[in-house]
């Protein structure tokens, strides 16, 4: 009787998990489908000015009240996902992949190139992330890309990081040795057997990264560093809205709750995704 | 008798923070055509880094390789992939030694691949190797979690008998599995030896099993060869101090 007990467990612990991936999942389609579809949901035009109504208190005519400008707070909200959404996932999306690739290369092919780049990431990773991408922001001027270039120069090394050490721990065992007496050159021996069995580590902080790298871009807008006005992104709103934040709270909370409720779904998926991998919940096989 | 693979002064040196010291010192040996060689020792004797050494999964540091008659201890690319079609290795674990997330078909097909054979000759060719491995067509759907010990070095030994070697390097390739199976092993490996025309370098804690299956054997300890001859005199009259130990410690 004991048996059944101690093998149903994991099962039991692995369902959960499950039905909560798909719950986030869910969540996270229905706020992508939103971003991907906001030129047809907004109620308002966005960027449509009128002074007549500027400043409004939430209302059943607007959501979350209106800015300075009369612009639909709401319409705003939602134009400003497709923004601050599409680039950080875009930010994320680059930092993995270069610093995944980096990883491997140093952890496969070791020497000098290795120790070089690894003190590049060393120096980055010292560096407080927000303060290194304001100098760099500042270089490069204003706008939505050169935010996502200044982060990406100082987050890739999180990547690398964790793709050398896993790298290097692979290096080693019997099957990578194996694929070579099989005939696989480096390249092959990478693509095909070091990567798919790195990947999962390297999704799991990806997952994880996306709501911190959310916060920074939307921290770099907010210091005008960003996305630029008129353009519709929380950072920028928030940004707008700050010297009025006694008389006309809604202005700077809606953009708020936005980022607020967006990176805590993101982080929330990203621990559910990290529980799935996990092997020590996986099924007995 | 011909000689299939000579092994001549060949020296690893490691290092340990400043210190130097040698893997395996000054090793010289020759592997015959149908030989079975064993090479025994204690943990850290260098066996297992001859095993490397010989199939140029690590670089030597002084010493020459010569597998019939060319000399492969600097070969590079593509010269040392064409080499593997001559010389394969059997790994200790055979669990660790298959992609965990490919299946053992997979695996065994993998050099085939890398030769260019057509997709539907390269299915069939791995069923082949399985069958002759005492194994069924199916286990090529399976992943290395799948299968037991005993299944999975099947399975090793058919993807190392995959590029036709001529010479066979077992590193341990019986020491983690379970007494009945590694007999079953053996006498997979003596029945492919005899209808190959394999040479096996056996490498083996084991003296007892050595003793048994090992035409040759040669005693490392401390990265040197001790002592080397038939089977039989070494274990029967031994002369060193250290193989006299190791056999007073087993019988």
């Amino acid at each position: 009787m004991n048996d059944t007990v101690t093998v149903r467990k994991p099962k039991v612990r692995k369902n959960h998990i499950k039905m909560r991936l798909i719950f986030f999942l869910i969540l996270l389609g229905i706020l992508l489908f939103v971003t991907v579809f906001a030129d047809k949901i907004v109620p308002y035009d966005p960027y449509e000015q009128d002074m007549s109504q500027a400043m409004q208190a939430p209302s059943d005519m607007h959501f979350m009240g209106t800015d300075r400008y009369g612009r639909d707070m709401f319409s705003r909200i939602i134009i400003g996902a497709q923004t601050s959404i599409s680039s950080t996932l875009i930010l994320v999306a680059i930092i993995s992949v270069f610093g995944t690739v980096m990883g491997m290369l140093c952890g496969y092919y070791g020497g000098i190139a290795d120790s070089v780049i690894m003190r590049i990431s060393d120096v980055c990773l010292a560096f407080p992330g927000l303060v290194f991408a304001l100098a760099v922001a500042a270089l490069l001027g204003g706008g939505v890309s050169n935010a996502v270039i200044a982060l990406a120069v100082i987050s890739w090394p999180k990547y690398s990081r964790v793709a050398r050490s896993q790298t290097l721990a692979l290096k080693k065992s019997s099957f990578i040795y194996a694929a070579r007496l099989s005939g696989d050159s480096s390249l092959q021996l990478i693509w095909r057997h070091i990567l798919p069995n790195i990947a999962g580590p390297v999704f799991v902080t990806a997952m994880l990264d996306i709501g911190t790298m959310m916060m920074e871009l939307a921290g770099l807008s907010f210091l005008g560093l960003g996305a630029q006005p008129p353009t519709a992104e929380w950072g920028n709103m928030m940004s707008e809205g700050r010297s009025m934040l006694q008389t006309y709270p809604w202005i700077v909370l809606s953009p708020g709750a936005a980022i607020f409720v967006t990176v805590v779904l993101f982080n929330l998926l990203g621990d559910t995704v990290r529980d799935y991998i996990d092997p020590k919940n996986s099924r007995q096989r | 008798m011909e000689t299939v693979l000579q092994i001549k002064d060949l020296s690893k040196v490691f290092h340990q923070g400043k210190n130097e010291f040698y893997g395996v010192d000054h090793i010289s040996f020759e592997l015959m055509k149908n030989q079975i060689l064993g090479i025994v020792g204690e943990s850290g004797s260098g066996k297992s880094t001859v095993a490397k050494l010989i199939t140029r999964l690590i670089d030597a540091s002084s010493g020459t390789i010569i597998l019939e008659g060319q000399d492969i201890t600097a070969l590079k690319g593509s010269r040392l992939r064409e080499v593997y079609s001559k010389i394969q290795m059997v790994f200790q674990t055979p669990m660790s030694s298959f992609d965990p997330r490919r299946t053992l078909g997979d695996g065994i097909g993998e050099s085939l691949r890398n030769k260019k054979i057509p997709k539907s000759q390269i299915s069939k060719r791995v069923e082949e190797l399985l069958l002759q491995c005492g194994l069924t067509a199916e286990f090529a759907q399976r992943y290395p979690h799948e299968v037991s010990g005993g299944e999975c070095q099947r399975a090793a030994i058919a993807r190392a008998l995959a590029n036709d070697p001529e010479i066979l390097i077992l590193d341990e390739a019986t020491s983690a599995l379970d007494v009945t199976v590694q007999k079953q092993i053996l006498d997979l490996l003596q029945e492919l030896q005899k209808k190959r025309g394999l040479s096996y370098l056996f490498i083996c804690h084991n003296l007892a099993l050595v003793q048994e299956f090992c035409d040759e054997i040669i005693v490392m300890y401390d990265g040197k060869i001790v002592e080397s001859g038939k089977t039989d005199e070494v274990i029967g009259h031994p002369q060193a101090e250290y193989t006299k130990r190791l056999i007073e410690a087993i019988f």
